[in-house]
């Protein structure tokens, strides 16, 4: 039987968790998968004032329109992906998609569970930049790019959507389950010369 | 010989940006020489006193140092041995680290012996276009006349071994990015980083200063050098200014986008484990253009013997290496500037003998300058020969008439080994063209000066045609000030004041394209124009009269500004000389284009990090490690891997794609169909689109209920297929093909978006969500009744193009009846993350029914047995569902679906366009190729009518025998007909023309 326990994250196979007891405390920046996340695209009208509010009564957050902004209640984000188009992030277990779903039934709206579709390799400290920037052409500069800012864009040619978590910087990269280890290894590869700790976030 | 023979000692030259006390040993041609930290191999060429360094590309002439950078069209080396090797670069360039080994190229078997000189003898047999005048006949010899001339006329060597070297790329964005970190550069830096805006500045050379190294200019009233080192350090200070030293802006492209390169290692020698260049990819609100200007040379007669240099490059030996040219030199210029030179040289101990200048009245400042060292001027002269053997021994010097294109009897005879020539200064507009700007004529300096930019980009400085240091200041700190305003930052308060300099009057030029020979000579001499592709006056002359009249013909024509220096020193006096033929003004002649890049690049930098491994992503099933860890052969289907056959102790492809084929059909095959496309259709239009996408009708499936479709582009021809599925009431589940599921998912929402906004759909793709699992065969239905209790997965329960949500094995799935091998076969979907769980589940439980995991080439075999197309394999863009022999699938009854119109066209009706069928082979076992040519008549003359050909073809383990699908014209009305496939090896197959279906065609597997 495939019970739970045989529940493989994108990147189960590297092996991660073990080798985040080994980090090195001198990395220029950490790396590590958060695996496991719930995740829904929702497409709606903005303009809607009960989709937006349906929105706000499930997930505890405002619909963000500002364009890649993100939305936090601490334990749900609500990510601006296009003018019609968010993804919303809980923790496992989350039963947030099927409410909003439900919330949204005599609407034009969808809720479309996308939790298996991408992992995300958390990208935390110094030279985190550094690397995001060998291989995105967008600008993580301070200046422009801040908290709980988000962008799609590719990274090392692998489509990703980029959120700011905090000014550490820390950075949640969500990249398609299928590119996850080819991901990662392009950002070992680019982390080198900073050296870097492979963390276990949660 | 001595150690370092032209080395000037500090008491000649004091600032010079060497390390005296640091020695460095490398090796040119075979021999160990002695440098010092700072120089450049040609810098320490020079101070060795080695003179005869490259010969020339097309005769073989012997070279020596013209130049002391970028410009330099001489001097081409291979740096490094093995595969660490680099080919052409510039001597000029290379800065020296202990052990370096270089070679001089274009010379065998060495650069003082070298058997090429015969081309030289031979100059008269080889003018401008010989390659197109000479080896035209007969055309069939001219892949041998090529090689021959190809080795001849090559450079470098490319090392054949793989690069040992990593090389990446950076992003970078930034306010404003000047390119040069000469005085005007910096001056920009300063004021615009003082506003606190986000500022880079680069510059090729090893260290920031430009044309600060190579003099001795006094800024603010400090020795030059004091000030760049005030200058750094404030920059150096400011946290958002980026200093970029040995980084080569390459090219400047659309809404500045900006290329550097940055030699990270190569001035330290080879084994360091940081990228040894990086490609940085900047975005710049603001560009300053800074790069300064390139002195060009005059054309008169042996103007290629080494020891005739540029003067500004001679400056810079001194100055900046204190390695001394010659000995003794004469200046030959139509400027003032070259009286500086003269001045720097003369003051480090070089005997100046005298300056031959073109102008009948050099500047007054420039006079004083050689006066108060009592420096002969020769006004209204010229240099009419030079003399020596293997380099410049002494020059000839007569007077100039008035129009310039004569000489006046008379002669001056001068001993010397350096003759520095000034012709003028072409700014370095090379990048401001690169983005579409366009050029100026400068009337007075003879150059093109930077005009219209489309970009928010400023030309400042000697780059901008500014010659004097204190208009370069200025110019610098008003761009940088302006920039830094222009993308928002400004510095509150006073404007402070820039660095500045002392103006210096000067004379204006005298332009002569052609320096005149010796009366009676005209004809004898060579000047040049070109060093480094040996082009001379008269090649260029030549060109002219033949009809080369274009600007651009007359390059490609007579390699005039091609190769490696791309003409940096040549093109001006070339276009000078034509425009003189054509009697014609220079600017209305005008310029070749300036194409990136501005220096060369490696490969390896654009490469990048993308190469080996790393080349592109790879997608993985969440199975990948399960398929590789039982030694699954991969094929690369789009960037996924997918398991293509799993061989077993030994087998070859053949025997384990039949093992697995005859596994499918006999016992249960399971196959990993993770990459099929998955797209979640909602809302309540949600049948309507798929009406107009499809071509076939869906308003009434229901749900629980899967239907095929094929959808067509606008044109009617064939472009994607795939099982869609009704999931509830206004909500379906498409599949597409693994290859096209994102061109598909791009398809949907161009129609939703631009042309049915109106529907109510949604649009999402959820191909990464699931893990699909496919299992088919006889045992299917018995293993999934096994691991599911939730679903009735019998014929009734389950039947054929049904799907039902449930549980497999612990793990929450939908289970689809579908199949694409005729077998009842069940795809079981999972999330992702259950996938390699369930994938053991069923191995392990399956194990008592046989069950075998197969790959893409048995899933091939398995559907062509039973004639099932695969889009992108059957059709090509030009197949309409007739041609497959689909009619069944296209509605006749819906009002529109997408390519319905075309459909309609008369040349669709045809009956000989080619149709799809099967073909059996007389011979049951030849297999024949894919892609093999199908005709009627073997015998016809060739061209042979060809009918059609193979689409594909496989040997059937389980039919026992070869089977092939191929279009053939007007096939479907000729089965039971004998065709011809003449093949490469000369042999020719007969085969019969037959249906598609080969295997099962009642259909009695599938719905058992």
């Amino acid at each position: 039987m495939a019970d739970s326990y045989l529940r493989q994250s994108a990147l189960a196979s590297l092996h991660l968790i073990a080798r985040a007891n080994q980090a090195d405390s001198n990395a220029g920046l950490s790396m590590g998968e958060r695996g496991f996340l719930c995740q829904w695209v929702v497409r709606g009208d903005a303009g809607n004032a009960v989709f937006a509010s349906a929105v706000k009564d499930v997930t505890g957050c405002d619909l963000p329109i500002e364009p890649n902004t993100v939305q936090g209640s601490g334990y749900i984000n609500v990510l601006w992906l296009g003018p019609d188009e968010w993804l919303i992030v809980a923790p496992d277990g989350s039963d947030a998609g099927p409410r909003l779903d439900e919330a949204c039934k005599d609407i034009h709206a969808a809720v479309t569970d996308v939790s298996e579709s991408r992992t995300v390799i958390v990208l935390a400290g110094e030279h985190a930049r550094d690397v995001l920037a060998k291989g995105c052409a967008l600008d993580f500069h301070a200046r422009s790019f801040v908290v709980d800012q988000c962008a799609q864009s590719t990274l090392a040619h692998m489509h990703v959507i980029v959120h700011q978590r905090s000014d550490a910087p820390e950075f949640d990269v969500y990249v398609h389950r299928s590119f996850a280890e080819s991901l990662w290894q392009w950002l070992e590869d680019a982390a080198a010369e900073y050296g870097f700790a492979v963390s276990n976030p949660v | 010989m001595t150690r370092q023979a032209n080395r000037l000692g500090t008491d000649l030259v004091a600032g010079a940006r060497i390390d005296r006390s640091k020695s460095i040993w490398f090796t040119f041609n075979g021999r160990r020489y002695e440098g010092h930290e700072g120089d450049t191999l040609a810098s320490a060429l020079v101070a060795n006193d080695v003179q005869l360094v490259a010969r020339s590309f097309k005769y073989h002439r012997p070279r020596g140092f013209f130049g002391a950078g970028a410009e330099d069209p001489c001097v081409m080396v291979q740096v490094g041995v093995g595969a660490e090797t680099l080919p052409n670069l510039r001597a000029t360039q290379v800065e020296l680290y202990d052990g370096l080994v270089a070679d001089s190229v274009n010379a065998w078997p060495s650069v003082n012996h070298d058997v090429g000189i015969v081309n030289d003898l031979m100059s008269r047999l080889l003018p401008a276009g010989f390659y197109y005048k000479t080896f035209m006949w007969p055309a069939s010899w001219w892949t041998t006349y090529e090689h021959v001339i190809r080795n001849a006329a090559g450079m470098g060597v490319a090392p054949k071994q793989p690069d040992p070297d990593t090389y990446d790329h950076m992003h970078i964005h930034c306010d404003v990015l000047i390119v040069g970190g000469g005085p005007s550069g910096l001056a920009a830096a300063l004021a615009a980083g003082r506003t606190g805006a986000r500022v880079i500045i680069v510059d090729e050379q090893s260290e920031m200063g430009g044309s600060i190294l190579a003099s001795r200019l006094l800024v603010d009233d400090k020795p030059g050098a004091e000030w760049l080192a005030s200058a750094l350090a404030e920059l150096g200070a400011m946290e958002e200014v980026r200093v970029m030293p040995r980084t080569t802006a390459f090219g400047h492209y659309d809404h500045n986008h900006m290329g550097l390169l940055e030699r990270r290692t190569d001035h330290l020698g080879p084994g360091h484990d940081i990228a040894r260049q990086r490609m940085w990819k900047v975005r710049a609100g603001q560009v300053i253009h800074a790069g300064g200007a390139i002195e060009r040379s005059l054309v008169f007669a042996g103007n290629d013997r080494p020891g005739v240099m540029l003067a500004s490059a001679a400056a810079t030996y001194v100055n900046r290496w204190a390695a001394r040219p010659g000995q003794k030199t004469v200046i030959f210029t139509n400027n003032d500037s070259a009286y500086g030179v003269a001045a720097d040289l003369a003051d480090a101990g070089i005997s100046v003998q005298a300056i031959v200048d073109l102008r009948v009245e050099p500047g007054a400042a420039a006079l004083e300058e050689a006066s108060a060292r009592n420096i002969e001027v020769l006004t209204a002269s010229c240099v009419v020969e030079t003399r020596g053997k293997r380099a410049v021994e002494g020059v000839t010097v007569m007077k100039l008439n008035d129009a310039g294109d004569g000489v006046v009897v008379g002669e001056r005879r001068f001993d010397c080994g350096l003759v520095a020539v000034s012709g003028g200064w072409s700014p370095a507009v090379h990048l401001h063209c690169h983005a579409g700007g366009k050029v100026d004529y400068d009337e007075i300096q003879g150059c093109f000066v930077p005009g219209k930019t489309l970009e928010a980009a400023r030309s400042v400085g000697a780059a901008n045609g500014q010659l004097d240091l204190a208009d370069c200041l200025t110019a610098g700190w008003q761009a940088g000030t302006n920039a830094a305003a222009d993308t928002g930052f400004r510095k509150p308060g006073k404007v402070p004041k820039g660095p500045t300099a002392t103006a210096v009057e000067v004379s204006p030029p005298r332009h002569v394209w052609i320096i005149p020979a010796k009366p009676g000579e005209e004809n004898k001499v060579k000047r040049f124009v070109d060093l480094q592709n040996d082009v001379t006056d008269a090649d260029v002359r030549l060109a002219a009269r033949e009809g080369y009249r274009s600007v651009e013909h007359l390059k490609r024509y007579t390699t005039l500004g091609m190769g490696t220096d791309q003409g940096k020193t040549s093109n001006i006096p070339g276009l000078g000389i034509l425009a003189a033929e054509l009697e014609k003004s220079l600017p209305d002649v005008g310029t070749t284009t300036f194409r990136p890049p501005y220096t060369a690049i490696t490969m390896g930098a654009i490469a990048g990090r993308y190469t080996g491994q790393m080349l592109e992503p790879v997608r993985r099933s969440p199975m990948h490690h399960w398929h590789e860890n039982h030694g699954a052969a991969f094929e690369d289907v789009g960037q996924w891997k997918r398991p293509w056959y799993y061989p077993q102790d030994g087998e070859d492809m053949h025997a384990a794609v039949a093992r697995e084929c005859l596994a499918a059909r006999n016992a249960i095959g399971i196959l990993d169909a993770t990459t099929l496309g998955k797209i979640d259709i909602q809302g309540p239009d949600a049948s309507e689109f798929l009406n107009r996408i499809y071509t076939n009708a869906w308003s009434k499936l229901a749900v629980g209920r899967c239907r095929y479709g094929l959808m067509l582009s606008e044109d009617g021809m064939v472009m994607d297929d795939g099982v869609t599925s009704c999931i509830s009431d206004n909500r379906y589940l498409m599949t597409t093909t693994s290859g096209n599921a994102a061109s598909v998912m791009g398809w949907l929402e161009e129609w939703l978006q631009t042309e049915w906004p109106d529907l109510k759909v949604w649009c999402n793709s959820i191909s990464e969500y699931w893990a699909t699992l496919t299992i088919s065969g006889p045992f299917a239905r018995d293993l999934l009744a096994e691991l599911c209790s939730d679903i009735d997965v019998s014929n009734d329960g389950l039947p054929f193009m049904s799907w039902r949500e449930g549980t497999v094995a612990g793990a929450p799935a939908r289970v689809f009846r579908i199949s694409f091998t005729g077998e009842v076969s069940f795809e079981i979907n999972v999330p992702a993350s259950h996938g390699l769980g369930l994938w053991q589940a069923l191995m392990t439980a399956g194990e008592k029914y046989g069950i075998t995991p197969y790959g893409t080439e048995a899933m091939h075999v398995l559907r062509a047995e039973k004639g099932y197309i695969i889009v992108g394999q059957e059709t090509d863009g030009t197949m309409t569902p007739y041609d497959l022999d689909m009619d069944w699938i296209v509605s006749k009854k819906k009002p529109d679906f997408i390519g319905k119109r075309s459909l309609g066209r008369a040349d669709f009706l045809r009956d000989d366009r080619k149709q799809l069928v099967g073909l059996f082979t007389e011979d049951p076992l030849e297999v024949l190729p894919e892609g093999a040519q199908i005709v009627d008549d073997p015998n016809a003359p060739i061209p042979m009518p060809m009918i059609g050909h193979v689409t594909s073809s496989y040997l059937s383990a389980n039919l026992g025998r070869s089977i092939a699908l191929a279009v053939v014209k007007g096939g479907i009305n000729r089965k039971g007909e004998t065709v011809h496939l003449p093949l490469e090896n000369g042999r020719t197959v007969r085969a019969e023309i037959t249906g598609m279906v080969f295997y099962d065609p009642q259909g009695e597997r599938l719905n058992g």
